[in-house]
């Protein structure tokens, strides 16, 4: 391992995808759940628990595409094209879920439209995003500079697996944030919600572990050889450990411990595909330092990043801070 | 001829597209943030009321842009990866950090605050709320910063080396941040926004006004645009000649296919009108003042003005369009300055809102920023062509080896939900900039510290920080 700006660099990239993921995973999960939460007023404050944090959450996602532009670009320039389809039906689906924020707000006939259109581009967004990261991980063709394969590439049972992964874990982050954030019917609901979810994550992440080695050699090297199991093996039993928390604070009512526990879920298959992937960027070939931009511009945004980043975490969580608690009926912003 | 139908072809359509589109919603969010930071700052120095109600009026306005401009937006960020994927490689180590900072220091911020400016004000204080409005607008015009200073880079690069393996290396981040053009674009892309902002402001004051000459909310509204119209038109007129005469100096090409000039010549005609046609290599059916375009250009009745054919076939920029979409942005802009002389003149005389025909000149002007600020995009985007960095990476070296069906499926998509999801918004704008400002809609709560405010939410309750919606139903 060695440590240089690449390597720096990965792990900043890492942590905005990371924090993309489990930030907009609770709002996307929210657009998930949407049709099953039937009455108007729990719509209402579904949304309202979410409305005021949502473009921050977005905006991870564009630090992660900008940022990767900025100090991989081959991989952007290689991972995009590849992904083309998946990346464009989620930009849509985003668009159709984005407005809607603010649209189902200025009409009584067309709530109902923009309330679909709320769930149904969460649903697809979440999807594609599973989707795309199973196209990347079995392995892109380059050649050359850029992407060889064809454009229905990334779609394989494989890639389907992972979407429906990524979409069952969304909708459980969904669950237990409206846990935390709400109360009476609307709460009880998602507690039974809760379970369920978990359970279907679990099971989805499993035969994602378990297929993820079959792929290709490396990948059962990097958690199979000798000494890698031993920093490997700790991650399938902490998982274990958190799914057995989490079933309990599940059955003892507790607000804000399921959603903290499903982020844990969140963190630790996240670590679990950085040890399949490492060095890798884009596998089965680009590494990232093959990827990396040159030092100048490494350096250059460096320092930006490491004095703006700590700044926007304190902002961002001061805007967290200000709209804490539970969301009440008729705080709703637009009532 | 390009093929119709070939990748580049569309690649080339779908970003134009997507950018076009795009460009509307920031245009209108940095004027408009601006002014609702004005707005509250007024408000909170004045303690009128009339300031909140149109602060509030624009608010609702400004949410619903905002949230287009967010998710078209977001596709920009991925459309380079997707549609440009040689360009991003080539390019990422300049513009890659450019729109790194961009997102570091202006869409954090504005996303971050945006929040508490939207739903925040019973759950902040009156300071704390100013202070979140005024984050967002620092914002805008933060991502205007970076995000002109890459488009100015790609025009006029600086600053750089080119690597082995074809990659632009940074040299002097100085050199490529203000690169020779960026001044002038970004001077003029913000008050473009400032005034396309006015104008869609001014037009909604008058369009009010036309109805009740004494609603105090359409008044503040159209006396503050027509300001900034009486300002900043010309001052627009003066920042847009220095960004011409920048262009001459640095793409003398792009000059030359916006004057429809294809022979290089002394005391060159000012053409005013015409069409010019690329494979004749003239401008047929033109009128046009002797002398006048070395003049203009030059500042020198016998200036040298140099025509398309001094570069090869197949480095010109197209003409056609050029002539054309330069000479609509400059017929605005000339209309934008006479509005603003007019309502000076009313305004002088003290007849300024008892005027309707002012009033109707001014709702018709109400979307003619955004015209403009196509217009003259079209200008300096296709007037770049055939290069996406200039003089240095041709647009044909630069797409990605995507099959044509693909591009061409994405395209229609984009088309499809956008001209749907966007047409809905500006119906939803539209609708909210039909209703007049009244002053009798409901005061906020005072503002109570957050403890307090998280204590009693019942007293928080009612009535947070946005006003009722206003249903379709009669």
């Amino acid at each position: 391992m060695t440590f240089d700006l690449a390597f720096i660099w990965a792990g900043l990239i890492a942590f905005a995808v990371l924090a993309y993921v489990i930030l907009d995973g609770f709002d996307l999960g929210v657009g998930i759940l949407f049709p099953a939460i039937k009455d108007p007023h729990e719509r209402d404050t579904a949304i309202d628990s979410i409305a005021p944090v949502w473009d921050g959450n977005e905006t991870w996602l564009v630090l992660g595409g900008g940022g990767l532009f900025a100090v991989f670009p081959l991989a952007y320039a290689i991972a995009l094209p590849a992904l083309y389809m998946p990346i464009t039906l989620m930009l849509l689906a985003l668009i159709f879920r984005g407005v809607a924020f603010e649209f189902r707000h200025r009409t009584v006939r067309g709530r109902r439209f923009w309330d679909t259109a709320f769930a149904g581009g969460s649903m697809v967004a979440a999807l594609c995003q599973g989707i795309a990261l199973g196209a990347l991980v079995q392995g892109v063709r380059i050649e050359g500079r850029a992407y060889a394969g064809g454009w229905w590439d990334w779609l394989t049972p494989f890639s389907v697996m992972t979407g429906l992964a990524v979409f069952a874990g969304y909708a459980l982050l969904g669950a237990t944030w409206l846990i935390y954030k709400t109360e009476g019917q609307l709460q009880a609901r998602c507690f039974r919600w809760a379970l369920p979810l978990g359970a279907a994550l679990l099971a989805f992440v499993g035969i994602v572990s378990l297929w993820t080695p079959l792929l290709n050699p490396t990948y059962a090297e990097r958690w199979f050889a000798w000494p890698a199991i031993l920093y490997a093996a700790p991650v399938p039993l902490l998982v274990a450990a958190v799914a057995l928390a989490f079933w309990h604070a599940i059955r003892r009512r507790h607000d804000l411990r399921p959603f903290l526990l499903s982020l844990a879920l969140f963190v630790l298959s996240y670590i679990g595909l950085a040890i399949s992937l490492y060095p890798h960027i884009i596998p089965p070939s680009l590494s990232i330092w093959d990827a990396a931009a040159p030092e100048a511009s490494l350096k250059f945004l460096l320092v930006g990043a490491a004095i703006l980043l700590p700044i926007i975490l304190v902002y961002t969580a001061y805007a967290y801070f200000v709209f804490r608690g539970k969301v009440t009926a008729g705080s709703g912003y637009h009532h | 001829m390009p093929d119709l139908f070939d990748a580049l072809t569309l690649a080339r359509f779908q970003f134009a597209f997507v950018i076009a589109f795009h460009i509307v919603f920031p245009a209108f969010s940095i004027g408009l943030a601006s002014y609702l930071a004005v707005l509250e700052g007024l408000w909170l120095w004045t303690g009128r009321d009339v300031y909140q109600r149109v602060f509030r009026y624009w608010l609702k306005i400004f949410a619903l842009t905002f949230g287009m401009g967010v998710v078209s937006g977001v596709v920009m960020s991925y459309q380079i990866g997707t549609n440009w994927g040689p360009f991003a490689d080539r390019t990422g180590p300049i513009l890659g950090p450019l729109l790194g900072y961009e997102v570091l220091t202006a869409f954090f911020l504005e996303a971050g605050f945006l929040g508490v400016m939207l739903f925040g004000m019973n759950k902040v204080g009156r300071g704390l709320h100013f202070f979140a409005t005024l984050m967002v607008a620092v914002g805008t015009l933060i991502s205007a910063f970076w995000i002109l200073s890459a488009n100015s880079w790609m025009q006029t690069p600086a600053g750089h080396a080119v690597a082995p393996n074809g990659q632009f290396v940074p040299v002097d981040w100085w050199e490529i941040v203000f690169n020779p053009s960026f001044p002038y674009r970004l001077v003029h892309m913000v008050l473009a926004a400032y005034l396309t902002t006015a104008l869609v402001v001014g037009a909604v004051g008058a369009w009010h006004l036309l109805r009740d000459r004494d609603n105090a909310a359409a008044r503040v509204m159209f006396s503050m645009a027509m300001w900034m119209a009486t300002i900043v038109a010309p001052l627009q007129v003066v920042a847009g000649d220095l960004h011409g005469l920048n262009t001459l100096k640095h793409q003398p090409a792009k000059i030359a296919a916006m004057e429809g000039h294809f022979e290089t010549r002394r005391g060159a005609p000012l053409i005013l009108f015409g069409l010019p046609d690329m494979a004749a290599e003239t401008t047929r059916y033109a009128i046009e003042i002797p002398r006048l375009g070395s003049f203009v250009l030059t500042h020198d009745w016998d200036g040298e003005v140099k025509g398309l054919k001094e570069w090869p076939r197949e480095d010109r920029p197209n003409a056609l369009i050029l002539f054309w979409s330069f000479r609509i942005m400059v017929g605005i802009g000339a209309l934008m300055v006479a509005l603003g002389l007019w309502s000076l003149l009313w305004r002088w005389r003290g007849v300024m809102y008892a005027a309707p025909w002012l009033h109707r000149f001014a709702v018709v002007m109400g979307p003619a920023g955004f015209v403009a600020v196509i217009a003259g995009w079209i200008t300096t985007e296709v007037g770049r062509q055939p290069w996406t960095v200039y003089g240095l990476m041709r647009t044909s070296e630069s797409v990605s080896p995507i099959a044509a069906p693909a591009v061409a499926t994405s395209l229609a998509a984009f088309a499809i939900v956008y001209f749907a999801v966007f047409g809905a918004g500006v119906f939803y704008l539209l609708r909210l900039m039909g209703k007049a400002p009244t002053m009798d809609e409901p005061t906020p709560a005072p503002a109570v510290p957050a403890a307090d405010a998280a204590a009693a939410p019942a007293l928080a309750g009612g009535t947070a920080g946005r006003l009722a919606t206003e249903g379709d139903t009669p």
